[in-house]
């Protein structure tokens, strides 16, 4: 059994390593296409007019794009890439916390909701409500306020806190919902298997309810872990405060005309940052959730 | 020296489950009003093997449900072990056994079956030693460390009735727990719990469709008839033997007999 599962997850890299080359190829393809219309001056009636022109200055070359990590930024003796690595850490380290502090809301408003029929009719929708309010309006309101009020607290507040706020608001949400289904996942024939045992709500809460919901749980994690990511980089760019990917993102893009592969560089390197968050969940999820029939993604 | 003059034997109360004048209504009130028990009134002596058969929807499920204080009545009382319902439920005096075994797929068999011990308080080692215990009243030594989905459905209810068992309590409810077997494995079922029956003298009431299985199993046969529940007769049901023989024996075909006689006037009524 664990030679079979170590050949699927052989399969698994060896498909996504297959779609990044195809992803890689078609990327080269369009480009070489694009850059041959604009080059040949040639008006292709259908495509000319439907698909961009493309050039090098918006669309580097993957061996461009490849040497851009490898490369030293003028004035730096550090490769691009280990500068994206550090700025990934930062954002990383913004989102876990923000991930780590959603779940925690997430879980308690689940709890919380699921234990009363009216305080879930009457604060769903408002939970619904909350993630309709655009981040980047929050964001600054964030960390101004972070600044300013949170002397109450034993610890200093630093800027990234506020980010990884940020990052929680998205966070919580997934978790909340998918954990209300999960807590009321167990059929009335559990519940009335734990009342007739005289189990107390905690421990029906511990023994029946939480580990039914934990398949919910997890897909919400791995949307929350992804969404973290994003929380932290919107939340970064919009708050103003220094390093992290959203920073770099911004700094690129503000002088992509002398490097456009660095934003390149950065932006997947936002790709891959989420992309191992939800591995590192996944892996979470195949260590504890092993059970016959549940195939963990990885 | 002389014998210790008191018996070495537990003194029960004579009636495990006392039930009298038992009606009960869903939805009062509504367009959607059930009257789904009337006026019941039912005796159950401790040690007993009592079933409960009749058509489907004349009130066994419900019956069984408000004995293990699941519902409430509407009116009249149930007594369990000379408490109401619901104390002896909160002093876990009954055990109950669905059709579904409705094992936890997140536990292995072993722990399945310490699921009440762990919600009673006891310690890791005792729970321990009882669930070895009860996986060899129900054959099951070596699928301790199985996961429900592993297990077949024989298997997974033979789970069900040790979890059920495990803290002994003194009377066993179950609804047609095994309804949704095959016919061979549903009779080795019954015999396997006539031996457990026996073995541990737990007084049982137990809720079947199936005639044969009604006179197999029981030292009583309590016949239903629907709307509105009521209790058409009781039979007493003495086989003599208490094993797979008595499948055959003519005693066995007269009751089965005088069960579906019942039962049919029940129907034409
Ligand atoms: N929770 C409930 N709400 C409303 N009506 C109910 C409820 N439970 C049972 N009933 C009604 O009470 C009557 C008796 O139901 P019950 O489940 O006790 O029958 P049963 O004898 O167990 O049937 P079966 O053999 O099909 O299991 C039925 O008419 C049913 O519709
Ligand atoms: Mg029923």
């Amino acid at each position: 059994m664990g030679l079979k599962r170590l050949r699927g997850s052989l399969r698994q890299v060896i498909v996504f390593s297959l779609f990044v080359v195809l992803l890689m190829a078609g990327y080269s393809a369009y480009k070489g296409f694009g850059q041959s219309i604009d080059d040949a001056q040639t008006d292709w009636p259908v495509v000319g007019s439907i698909l961009p022109r493309t050039d090098d200055l918006t669309m580097p070359s993957v061996f461009e794009i490849i040497a851009g990590v490898f490369a030293e930024p003028r004035g730096l003796n550090e490769a691009f890439g280990s500068i994206v690595l550090r700025e990934a850490a930062i954002t990383l380290r913004e989102a876990a916390v923000g991930f780590s502090v959603g779940v925690i809301v997430g879980l308690t408003i689940a709890i919380v909701l699921s234990s009363s029929q009216l305080l879930e009719r009457a604060l769903v929708p408002h939970v619904i409500a909350s993630q309709t309010i655009p981040l980047i309006a929050i964001a600054p309101i964030v960390v101004i306020w972070g600044r300013k009020n949170m002397d109450f607290l034993p610890w200093e507040w630093h800027d990234w806190m506020s980010v990884s706020l940020i990052a929680t608001y998205l966070t919580f949400f997934p978790v909340a919902i998918n954990g209300l289904r999960g807590l009321h996942s167990p059929s009335s024939e559990a519940l009335e298997l734990m009342d007739s045992y005289a189990a107390r709500r905690g421990q029906t809460l511990w023994r029946l309810r939480l580990p039914a919901s934990l398949p919910y749980l997890f897909s919400a994690f791995k949307i929350a872990a992804t969404a973290s990511v994003v929380g932290a980089i919107v939340g970064e760019i919009s708050a103003g405060v220094t390093g992290g990917l959203g920073r770099r993102i911004l700094l690129e893009a503000q002088r992509y005309t002398t490097g456009p592969e660095r934003l390149y560089v950065a932006v997947l390197g936002a790709a891959a940052l989420g992309i191992f968050v939800f591995l590192c969940i996944s892996l979470l999820e195949y260590s504890l959730v092993r059970r016959k029939g549940t195939e963990a993604i990885l | 020296m002389t014998a210790d003059p008191t018996p070495a034997v537990e003194i029960r109360p004579a009636s495990a489950v006392e039930i009298s004048g038992v009606t009960k209504v869903f939805n009062p009130g509504g367009t959607n009003e059930v009257l789904a028990l009337d006026n019941i009134d039912l005796n159950v002596d401790a040690g007993d093997f009592v079933t409960l058969i009749g058509p489907s929807g004349c009130g066994k499920s419900t019956l069984l449900r408000l004995v293990a204080a699941l519902v409430d009545s509407t009116s009249g009382t149930v007594l369990v072990n000379g408490k109401t319902a619901d104390q002896a439920r909160l002093d876990r005096d009954y055990s109950m056994v669905f059709q579904k075994a409705g094992l936890f797929d997140w536990r292995d068999v072993s722990r399945n079956i310490e699921l009440p011990l762990e919600l009673m308080g006891w310690k890791a080692a005792d729970r321990r030693r009882r669930s070895a215990e009860m996986l060899e009243l129900v054959k099951l030594v070596d699928f301790a460390h199985h996961h429900p989905l592993e297990l077949s459905g024989g298997m997974a209810q033979r789970v069900a009735i040790a979890r059920a068992m495990s803290f002994k309590p003194a009377l066993l409810l179950m609804d047609e727990p095994f309804g949704a077997l095959d016919e061979m494995t549903r009779e080795h079922m019954q015999n396997e719990l006539l031996r457990i029956w026996s073995e541990t003298e737990t007084t049982v009431i137990f809720v079947t469709h199936s005639i044969s299985e009604a006179v197999f199993l029981s030292t009583k046969v309590v016949v239903m008839s629907p709307r509105p529940g009521r209790i058409a007769a009781v039979i007493d049901n003495d086989l003599g033997t208490r094993d797979d023989t008595a499948r055959d024996t003519p005693q066995f075909f007269a009751n089965v007999s005088a069960v579906r006689r019942v039962l049919r006037a029940g129907e034409s009524q």
